[in-house]
C-alpha cells in the first residue's frame, strides 16, 4: 500500500456525557480497499463511523481524506467530500416514494428550478432495476415495500452520486439469501473500480468473504487492525470478546509461509 | 396504496378493476371519500333547511367565510405534516389585523391612495417576523412547538389588546374594504367568466404538458379517457361555480355579483401553496422531515431552517387572513380569530393531514375547512344555539381523526 491513504481518522475521540464512546482511535483507509469494522454492540464502531459520514461532530482529534485535513460537521460536508453512508435503520422517509428517497437532499431541478419528478422517477428506474430487476413499484411510498426493496433503495441513494469512500453500516441484515449475495458482488464490484469501503458486520462469513483489512473496537478502542490473510475467524472472535488476540498468535499468512 | 398489487393478483374482479381505475386516475381514495362526505353533507342540509342551503345566496356567503379558514388551513397543513402545531394562528391574525387596522386609520393618513397597500405590506411582514420568531424558539431552541405558540396564543392576543388598548378602529379605507367580499367586493359577471374560461385553459395546458413529459421520459401515460374525464370534470366544477357566483345579485338589482374577492385571494394561496409543496425542494423536506426527522437530517437537510420557515409562511398566511377579516369587517377588532386555530386545525385534519406527520395535502385541507364551514353555515340556518354548534364541531373533530387512525389501519 504505497497509494495515499483515502481516509486518515488520527486520534477521534467522542464523549456522550459521562460516557467514553470512541477513545484516541486512528484508521485509514485506502482506495478499492474494503475494511471491516467489527466489535460488539455498544464497542463504538457505528458511532466512529457516524463521525465520517457527519451524523455526529467529532470531539477530538482530526479525519484526513486524500491527505488533506477536512471539516465536516454535517451529512451535507461529508457527502461534499464524496463519503456515502448506508445506514442500518437505512434512513428512509417512509411516506415518500423511491425516487424522492434517493435523490432527497439532492433534487434534480428543471430550468424553472422546480423539482424534475419525471427525470428523478427515470434515473431512479435505470439504478433501481440495475440492483434488481424485479424492482416495478417504485412509485409507492417505502412505508409499503419490502426490507429488500427498502435496503436497495439506500443502497442506490449511496452509489448514485459517484461516492468515493462508502460506508455500509450491517447492509446485509434485512436481506435474504440471493438479496446478501448480490449485495456482496456490488460491494466487489465498487472496490474493484477503486471506492473505499468501510463495511460493518457481524456476520464473519460476508467479512471474510469481502473484506481486505479488519479493525476490531472494544469499548470504544481500537484493540487491532490487520489484513485478512492475517487472521482466522477464531483470532476475530478473540479480538472482539476479549479485546486481544490468542498468546500463541502470530501472522497466519507468515505461518503457511513457513510451514511451505 | 396495495391496490395495483391486488389489481395484477385478480384481475377479472369488478372491483378490483374500479379500483385499477381510480388508481390511473390518481384520485386520493381518501380525497374521494371526502368529496363524498361534502356531497352527503350539502344534500342533507338543504333538505333539513327547506331548500335554504344550496342557494346562490348561501353558497357566496359559504365561500366568503370558507376563504379565512381555508387560507390559515393550506398553512397549517405544512405545520403538521412536519410534525409540529400552531396554536397561535387565530391570535397572530388577531393582533396583525389590529395593526393593519391602527396603521390604516389612525396612523396613516386615511384615504391616501398608498395607504392600503402599504398597510396590507406592513402586516404580511408582521405575519412573518412573527412566524420567524416562533419558528427560532421551536427550530434553534428546540422548544415543542406546542408550548412556545401555547405562548404565542396568550402573547399575541394580549398584544392585539393592547394596539389600542381594547377600542375597535373603524371604518377602513373604501378600496381596502372590496377585499372582505362585501356587496362591491366582487368582479362581476364578465371577469368571472374570464376568469373561469383562463382556469379552464390552464387545467388543460397542465394536463397536455404532464402527458408529454411522462411520455418523453418513456412512462406510460394514463389512459386517454380518464384524463378526459377528469378535465371534463374539472370544467364542469369551474363554469358551475361561476355560475352560482353569478347567480347571486346585488340588493334591489339585477346586477351579478361573480367571484367574490377573498375566494379569488384564496385561490391565489391555494395555487402557490400546492407549487409549494408539489414542486420545490422546500415542500419535498417538509414531507421528508414529517415522514422521518432523522433521516431528513441526515440526507444533509437542514431541518431547522426548514422548520423555522414553514413558520413564517404560516404567519404570512395569518397575515392575509387578518386583511380579510379587517375588510370584511371593516374594522379592527382585538377578539378577531378567536378560538380559529381550532377551526383551522379541524379543517386540516378533516382534510386528511395525519397528525402523526407525513401526509397531507392543501386541496385536502380547503375541503375539509369547507365541510367545516358548511356544518356550522347549516346549523347557524337550522337555528342551532352557539352552544350546541360548539358541542358538534368539537365532536366532529374527534370524528375526523378517528377516521384518520382506522384509516391507517385497514389500508
Amino acid at each position: 500500500m504505497t497509494k495515499a491513504p483515502l481516509v486518515e481518522m488520527k486520534g477521534v475521540h467522542k464523549r456522550f456525557g459521562g460516557v467514553h464512546a470512541v477513545k484516541n482511535v486512528s484508521l485509514d483507509l485506502y482506495p478499492g480497499e474494503v475494511v471491516g469494522v467489527l466489535g460488539h454492540n455498544g464497542a463504538g464502531k457505528s458511532v466512529l463511523m457516524a463521525m465520517l459520514s457527519g451524523a455526529l461532530p467529532i470531539d477530538e482529534g482530526e479525519i484526513h481524506i486524500n491527505g488533506a485535513k477536512a471539516d465536516i460537521r454535517t451529512p451535507r460536508d461529508a457527502r461534499a467530500y464524496g463519503i456515502e453512508t448506508i445506514y442500518q435503520t437505512l434512513a428512509l422517509a417512509d411516506n415518500l416514494n423511491a425516487p424522492a428517497n434517493l435523490f432527497l437532499g439532492r433534487e434534480l431541478k428543471t430550468a424553472w428550478g422546480t423539482l424534475d419528478d419525471d427525470s428523478m422517477e427515470a434515473e431512479a428506474r435505470q439504478v433501481l432495476h440495475r440492483l434488481n430487476p424485479n424492482f416495478t413499484n417504485i412509485n409507492d411510498a417505502v412505508v409499503n415495500m419490502s426490507g429488500g426493496q427498502r435496503q436497495v433503495v439506500a443502497i442506490a441513494r449511496a452509489i448514485y452520486f459517484d461516492a468515493r469512500i462508502l460506508i455500509m453500516d450491517e447492509p446485509t441484515a434485512a436481506l435474504g439469501p440471493s438479496e446478501s449475495a448480490m449485495v456482496k458482488d456490488l460491494t466487489k464490484k465498487l472496490s474493484a473500480e477503486g471506492i473505499g469501503i468501510f463495511l460493518i458486520s457481524h456476520d464473519m462469513h460476508d467479512v471474510f468473504d469481502i473484506c481486505d483489512r479488519i479493525m476490531v473496537m472494544k469499548n470504544g478502542e481500537n484493540v487491532g487492525m490487520y489484513p485478512i490473510e492475517d487472521v482466522t475467524k477464531d483470532d476475530v472472535l478473540s479480538l472482539i470478546i476479549l479485546g486481544r488476540l490468542p498468546e500463541d498468535w502470530q501472522p497466519r499468512s507468515k505461518q503457511k509461509v513457513d510451514a511451505v | 396504496m396495495n391496490d395495483e398489487a391486488q389489481a395484477l393478483r385478480k384481475p377479472g374482479s369488478a372491483g378490483s378493476r374500479l379500483k385499477a381505475l381510480i388508481r390511473s386516475s390518481e384520485i386520493d381514495t381518501r380525497m374521494l371519500t371526502m368529496v363524498m362526505v361534502l356531497i352527503v353533507l350539502w344534500l342533507g342540509l338543504h333538505m333539513i333547511t327547506d331548500g335554504l342551503f344550496l342557494t346562490a345566496r348561501n353558497l357566496y356567503n359559504l365561500a366568503v367565510q370558507s376563504s379565512v379558514v381555508s387560507i390559515m388551513a393550506t398553512g397549517m397543513v405544512l405545520v403538521i405534516v412536519a410534525r409540529h402545531i400552531d396554536l397561535s394562528v387565530g391570535s397572530v391574525m388577531g393582533f396583525t389585523g389590529m395593526v393593519i387596522a391602527w396603521l390604516q386609520v389612525d396612523i396613516f393618513t386615511l384615504g391616501a391612495a398608498w395607504n392600503w397597500p402599504l398597510t396590507i405590506l406592513l402586516g404580511l411582514a408582521l405575519g412573518g417576523v412573527i412566524g420567524a420568531w416562533q419558528g427560532y424558539w421551536i427550530a434553534y431552541r428546540s422548544i415543542p412547538a406546542f408550548v412556545v405558540t401555547l405562548g404565542g396564543l396568550l402573547m399575541f392576543r394580549g398584544f392585539a389588546f393592547l394596539v389600542t388598548d381594547g377600542r375597535t378602529v373603524a371604518p377602513m379605507d373604501p378600496t381596502y374594504q372590496l377585499l372582505g367580499g362585501g356587496i362591491d367586493g366582487s368582479i362581476g359577471a364578465m371577469w368571472s367568466w374570464v376568469f373561469g374560461i383562463v382556469a379552464i385553459t390552464i387545467v388543460a395546458l397542465l394536463t397536455w404538458q404532464n402527458r408529454n413529459s411522462r411520455s418523453k421520459h418513456g412512462f406510460t401515460p394514463k389512459p386517454i379517457v380518464m384524463e378526459l374525464a377528469l378535465l371534463l370534470l374539472w370544467a364542469a366544477l369551474i363554469i358551475g361555480f361561476v355560475m352560482v357566483m353569478n347567480a347571486y345579485t346585488k340588493p334591489r338589482t339585477d346586477i351579478p355579483r361573480g367571484i367574490p374577492v377573498p375566494v379569488l385571494i384564496l385561490i391565489g394561496v391555494v395555487i402557490v401553496m400546492s407549487l409549494i409543496t408539489k414542486v420545490t425542494s422546500f415542500g419535498r423536506y417538509v414531507f421528508a422531515m414529517g415522514g422521518n426527522p432523522r433521516a431528513a437530517e441526515l440526507s444533509g437537510i437542514n431541518v431547522k431552517k426548514t422548520t423555522m420557515m414553514i413558520f413564517m409562511i404560516m404567519g404570512v398566511l395569518c397575515g392575509i387572513a387578518a386583511v380579510i377579516t379587517t375588510a370584511r369587517l371593516n374594522a379592527g377588532a382585538n377578539s378577531m380569530g378567536m378560538l380559529a386555530e381550532l377551526s383551522v386545525i379541524a379543517a386540516a385534519v378533516i382534510g386528511g393531514t395525519s397528525l402523526a406527520g407525513g401526509v397531507g395535502s392543501i386541496a385536502g385541507a380547503i375541503l375539509g375547512a369547507v365541510i367545516m364551514q358548511s356544518l356550522e353555515n347549516g346549523m347557524v340556518l337550522i337555528g342551532v344555539s352557539s352552544a350546541m354548534r360548539q358541542v358538534v364541531i368539537g365532536l366532529v373533530l374527534i370524528l375526523a381523526v378517528w377516521f384518520d387512525t382506522i384509516y391507517k389501519k385497514t389500508r
